[in-house]
């Protein structure tokens, strides 16, 4: 799994690519919070435009960063959805649960 | 593919995530060869990795002296897939409904639910050692008798 980060503001922007899975994937997304919470950047938005899979143990630990994320006063949203990502947020139904977009600018200013 | 053509494959991996990828290789070859859509591919790959992943960390506690079997069929309209650990089994009926909205914020319970969304059947049994065996079954509408032949 790649990564990138990118501040914009106080919102920490984190863009993934590749696949979040088993292993090595959902162990890097737990990290790339922690570093972000260290920096102090509760507000944090994950990229997903170049993820090319995510199983259980990525949606899991995304789900888990969501609720770290929250119980420290930030929030964790995501976008740039690809339609199987999208697919799966809609069958887990954890489209309910995270808050999504299409486009950066319009993310930015939701927080 | 050939009516009434099949192709098989057999993989005995060690309990390594790392091994996920081989058996995710494996399928996809076989998949091209099958000519599967690019879609069903994906969930095909996505239902294995589950149920691989499942095995190594849930079957075999990642006991790197215990293997994981797959075996691949893939027929004119059907892929089969049978992955066997070494585990002491369980009751997928235990695994609560991973929807349920008290459950979405689970971090983990959704490997099961994955591979029934993706799959057109998930049977689980029981090898003759006790582990788990789990046998998914994906229709293929790419491959299937409204395609002509090539």
């Amino acid at each position: 799994m790649k990564s990138s980060i990118r501040d914009v503001g106080d919102i920490r922007i984190i863009e993934l690519g590749g696949k979040i899975t088993i292993g090595t994937g959902d162990v890097k997304i737990r990290e790339l919070i922690s570093q972000a919470l260290e920096d102090n950047k509760k507000n944090i938005l994950f990229d997903l435009g170049d993820v090319t899979a995510i199983d259980s143990s990525g949606i899991g630990e995304m789900v888990a960063c969501y609720t770290t994320v929250t119980k420290r006063g930030g929030q964790l949203k995501l976008m740039h959805l690809s339609p199987k990502i999208n697919d799966i947020l809609q069958v887990t139904q954890l489209i309910t649960v995270f808050d999504v977009f299409d486009d950066e600018r319009e993310a930015l200013g939701s927080y | 593919m050939k009516a009434n053509s099949e192709m098989r494959a057999d993989l005995v991996l060690g309990s390594r995530f790392e091994n996920i990828e081989v058996a995710e290789r494996a399928l996809i070859d076989l998949c091209q060869r099958a000519g599967c859509a690019e879609d069903e591919e994906y969930w095909l790959v996505t239902a294995l990795r589950e149920a691989v992943a499942n095995a190594v960390r849930h079957g075999n506690q990642q006991d790197p002296r215990r293997v994981v079997r797959i075996a691949f069929t893939i027929s004119n309209s059907t892929v089969t897939i049978r992955v066997e650990d070494e585990g002491a089994g369980f009751d997928p009926a235990q695994i609560p409904d991973p929807t349920d909205p008290e459950n979405l914020l689970r971090p983990s319970g959704r490997g099961i639910f994955y591979m029934r969304q993706f799959m057109s059947s998930v049977e689980f049994g029981s090898t003759s050692a006790g582990g788990t065996a789990v046998v998914m079954v994906k229709d293929l509408v790419s491959n299937g008798n409204d395609r002509p032949e090539a």
